[in-house]
């Protein structure tokens, strides 16, 4: 075998050129003749019945090519989720609808000659509308007389409409009554989560067209090609094979992007202009209109013996959709199910309600419900520690789970139904723990016991997170090769590069399997046209799902070339092996031939094309593990929290490219500290958003930015290929625990609420400070 | 609409283009095919659609167009010579420092007009002039030190 000369190097993006040089690669980068701007009207309303809609002079209004409401639509039930079918989240949702169900959702659509017109013809739609009472507070969405948000009767799939219930999970191993009777210490606490948004810097954008041969050709910023190209044939009411997605270069999804968001209302607006539309949104409408991280309320008990083993864990959420209920149980099924095994016991309970308000709709973000899991989990356990008077790494260490074990839980809360049993077969939890700690200063630093004298007293705490990689049983992906005369291959994946850098990883993955250099692999990604199925860029799937289609597909193409090379060397085929753009023989070294002879070789005589094509699936999802550890100080003065240092340290398996795969550990923590820290969509009492901006949303900035220690802990998974897991969501779960664990380790506080205000911290350092008068008092 | 006639030097061609006195340069340049200044926000809060206009880095979405009449304009497509990528350039790719490349181009060439001042910046200098620049991918780390490579500096950014 070859040494790994591509796997593993730190070599530059294959799309990287294009990249630093303005070329023009997203899906706005292209003028189409004849193309109209598509605007869509919001609802100004959190919940209301339209009784009456006038587009008279909208129409009449010149450059005006196209307006519809819901009476000029076919009415499908779907979901906007980007999920495999069948999705397994309700179909509440319609293209253009007689109701609205927060502010943003869809009233009217218009796609006229300029976005001026288009403006000014949205605000020409007359609308009357019935304002129905409206609920955004989660916990009264399932009270009685709660207004109902899906009374209509088409929608199906949800769990409980009377009482705005999207869906509901229940599941329990072993048993955590008996649990709990064998602990010594049982904590139980309540924690709140936040709307999060994406903020990806390339809001969504559509283009549609309708190509000479009649079919819709949508040009969309998506993670979910092929699942866009189904739900847009089924809303239109089209042949798939009439659908062509195509997705150019994508400007940041983080999930937000695993949805079809403007691909439906965009190709309905084309179809009824007979011309080429595009709708972009605004920054603005991107913050409301689009999807977030779920909000949750989560009550959580954890159960210990005097020596540190956990004996039973129970967390119970209530979490919210919004108005619909885009990936509602999916996510908060992982809230469980990638959660609670983190911890090796045998009792675990997980029950969680998932509940319509009138609010922004919540979706799919990076992390996919474990941030509000290990916050309180990781919280929780930080306070049992200390409650035991265990060191909190130590604490870890006891029990946290490991190599060979066999995580239960997921095998009873899959996608949306029964999963599959994880068993750990890879595991570098430990090493990242120590090497976290040590970069952090930990043992040092934990020595001091808090220096709650000094105005800015410092703190480090720490948190362990896993994940996924990709769906078991449900994820698949394909690709396809095939070889050129000049000995390079055109790769093809269904796969959707999000700018995390899958067309590098997965070229990266052909190239060492067939022993070319990187720029022998000219890959194309996500057109429905042209490369072969992929679920998409999702659950931390692409590069052990996508990698393995890849690898299986360059296997079958290797094979090819070294039986052909056999025969042009006359050496046994067993005795073959190609590297370097080279096949040789291993016992008389002088005997090779260059790929690019082979190739020439392969067309012109042997008149054959060298090619072939792969799936893959896992039933197994292997977890990337990750540790993280925080330094802070907090100005007793103000509540003010600066984080100082962030260290994380992740399991990825084998990083194909380690560079990247930095790339998406600082991405991710970053992520993870603005969720700490800042970023929240605030809805006011009406339900429309307050800070729509990125003035108002803080996103950290490059002067904010704490220090990043990232340290790669490799371990080789046997189900990846080359020994691959995940990366880019794990290291987003740690931060808020890391950070809020640090805070109690410097002033003594506990924060059980995101994000982590100035004016938070400064409630609980009065709140402890009266505790403490009073205990003085007492004496 | 009426229309005006602007006259500038875009990444060191004169260029003469028909303009409504209300557009912004930011779309003037994606109409004439600059697609690397990228639309993220229009309020001059992210930093995508960066551009230099007499060597100072500007938000193109909060200039009208008809401002840059007479002015040098340089865009991302007009920092790499002759074909040949400026020192940023590679940097950014030897670094990983490009992710989605979103924000990419812009953040190039505020670093760009950061480099044509203080040759051999300190990290502060460098964070300084990427705070206008939003990026979503890359926690800011590898652009950094993509920044300081360029500049000849070596160290790891923190």
């Amino acid at each position: 075998m070859n040494t790994r000369t591509v796997v593993g190097q730190n070599l530059r993006k294959v799309d990287g050129n294009k990249l630093v040089t303005g070329g023009a690669a997203f899906t706005d980068d292209i003028h189409i003749p004849g193309m109209l701007y598509g605007k869509i009207l919001p609802s100004p309303y959190a919940h209301a019945r339209i009784r009456r809609i006038d587009t008279t002079k909208a129409r009449a209004l010149q450059g005006v090519h196209a307006v519809l409401t819901y009476r000029d639509v076919p009415r499908v039930p779907h979901t906007t989720a980007g999920q495999a079918w069948p999705e397994p989240s309700p179909y509440d949702t319609y293209l253009l609808d007689s109701k609205v169900r927060f502010v943003g959702d869809r009233v009217a659509a218009v796609a006229a000659e300029t976005r001026a017109i288009a403006e000014r013809a949205i605000k020409l739609i007359e609308v009357d509308y019935e304002v129905l009472p409206a609920v955004l507070d989660i916990e009264q969405a399932m009270a009685p007389g709660a207004p109902v948000i899906h009374d209509e009767p088409d929608s199906t799939r949800i769990f409980d409409r009377e009482r705005n219930i999207a869906g509901y999970i229940l599941r329990e191993i072993g048993s955590v009554d008996k649990g709990f009777r064998e602990a010594d210490c049982i904590i139980e606490r309540e924690f709140r989560t936040h709307r999060q948004q994406h903020a990806m810097l390339e809001p969504h954008v559509t283009i549609c067209w309708i190509d000479p041969d009649g079919r819709l050709v949508i040009r969309s910023s998506t993670q979910v090609p092929y699942h866009c190209r189904r739900q847009v044939a089924m809303i239109l009411q089209l042949p798939v094979s009439r659908v062509h997605v195509i997705k150019p270069r994508i400007g940041g999804g983080f999930g937000g992007k695993q949805e079809m968001l403007l691909e439906d209302i965009c190709g309905a607006l084309t179809l009824a202009a007979r011309r080429p539309v595009k709708i972009e949104y605004t920054r603005e409408e991107e913050f409301y209109m689009a999807r977030s991280r779920h909000p949750q309320v989560l009550r959580m008990k954890i159960g210990a013996k005097r020596d540190g083993t956990i004996v039973a864990s129970q967390l119970t959420v209530l979490a919210t959709t919004g108005a619909y209920g885009s990936h509602s149980t999916t996510v908060q099924g992982n809230t469980g199910s990638k959660v609670l095994p983190l911890y090796r016991t045998g009792n675990m309970r997980f029950e969680c309600h998932v509940v319509y308000t009138n609010a922004p709709v919540a979706g799919a973000f990076r992390g996919y419900g474990c941030p509000q899991g290990f916050f309180a989990q990781e919280t929780l356990v930080d306070e049992i520690a200390a409650e035991l008077g265990i060191d909190p790494l130590e604490f870890h260490r006891r029990n946290v789970i490991r190599l060979g074990d066999i995580d239960r839980l997921s095998a009873q809360l899959g996608e949306g139904k029964e999963g599959l049993p994880r068993v750990i077969r890879s595991c570098g939890l430990p090493e990242c723990m120590e090497r976290a700690a040590k970069a952090i200063g930990w043992s040092q630093k934990r020595a001091v016991s808090r220096n709650g004298h000094s105005a800015r007293p410092r703190g480090v705490g720490m948190a362990c997170t896993m994940q996924g990689s990709g769906i078991a049983g449900v994820d698949w992906a394909s690709a396809f090769l095939k070889m050129n005369e000049d000995g390079s291959f055109y790769l093809q994946v269904g796969a959707s590069d999000v700018g995390a850098g899958a067309d590098t990883v997965l070229s990266q993955i052909a190239a060492q399997t067939l022993g070319v250099t990187l720029d022998k692999i000219v890959i194309t990604s996500g057109d429905t046209d042209i490369t072969p199925f992929d679920v998409g860029a999702y659950a931390s799937s692409t590069t052990i799902i996508s990698g393995g289609a890849v690898k299986k597909a360059a296997e079958k193409v290797r094979a090819q070339v070294l039986q052909l090379a056999a025969k042009l060397l006359d050496v046994a085929v067993e005795n073959l092996d190609c590297g370097n753009n080279e096949i040789f023989s291993l016992t008389e070294p002088r005997r090779s031939v260059a790929i690019s002879d082979l190739a020439m070789h392969a067309m012109y005589k042997e008149k054959v094309q060298i090619m072939d094509g792969a799936s893959h699936f896992n039933t197994d999802s292997p977890p990337p593990f990750c540790a993280t550890f925080a330094e802070v100080e907090v100005d007793t003065e103000t509540g003010q929290v600066d984080v100082l240092h962030l260290a994380t340290a992740v399991d990825p398996g084998t990083a194909i490219n380690p560079m990247q795969a930095e790339g998406q550990v600082e991405g991710a923590v970053t992520q993870g500290l603005g969720y700490a820290l800042t970023e929240e969509l605030v809805l006011d009492s009406e339900g429309r958003p307050v800070n729509p901006n990125f003035l108002d949303y803080k996103i950290f900035s490059a002067k904010d930015m704490p220090k990043l220690t990232t340290i790669l802990v490799q371990t080789d998974e046997p189900l990846g290929p080359f020994g691959a897991k995940s990366i880019s969501e794990v290291p987003i779960n740690g931060p808020a625990p890391a950070i809020a664990n640090a805070i109690f380790h410097a002033v003594g506080v506990r924060i059980r609420k995101l994000p982590i205000r100035p004016e938070e911290v400064l409630r609980e350092l009065r709140s402890a400070d009266a505790q403490q008068a009073e205990e003085v008092l007492a004496r | 609409m009426k229309t005006m006639e602007l006259r500038l030097t875009v990444n060191g061609n004169p260029q003469v283009w028909d303009i409504a006195p209300g557009d912004l340069l930011l779309d003037v340049l994606r109409r004439e095919g600059y697609f690397g200044v990228k639309r993220g926000c229009e309020t001059g809060e992210c930093g995508a659609c960066t551009v230099l206009v007499d060597g100072k880095a500007i938000n193109s979405c909060l200039m009208f167009a008809a401002q840059a009449e007479g002015r040098e304009v340089v865009t991302i497509e007009g920092i790499a010579q002759d074909g040949r990528l400026d020192p940023l350039q590679e940097a950014f790719l030897d670094h990983g420092a490009v992710q989605c490349g979103f924000c990419t181009g812009g953040m190039i060439v505020g670093a760009k007009a950061l480099l044509d001042r203080h040759p051999h910046p300190t990290e502060d200098q460098v964070r300084e002039a990427l705070s206008g620049h939003l990026c979503r991918c890359t926690g800011y780390k590898k652009p950094v030190e993509a920044v300081l490579a360029a500049a000849g500096r070596k160290e790891a950014a923190r």
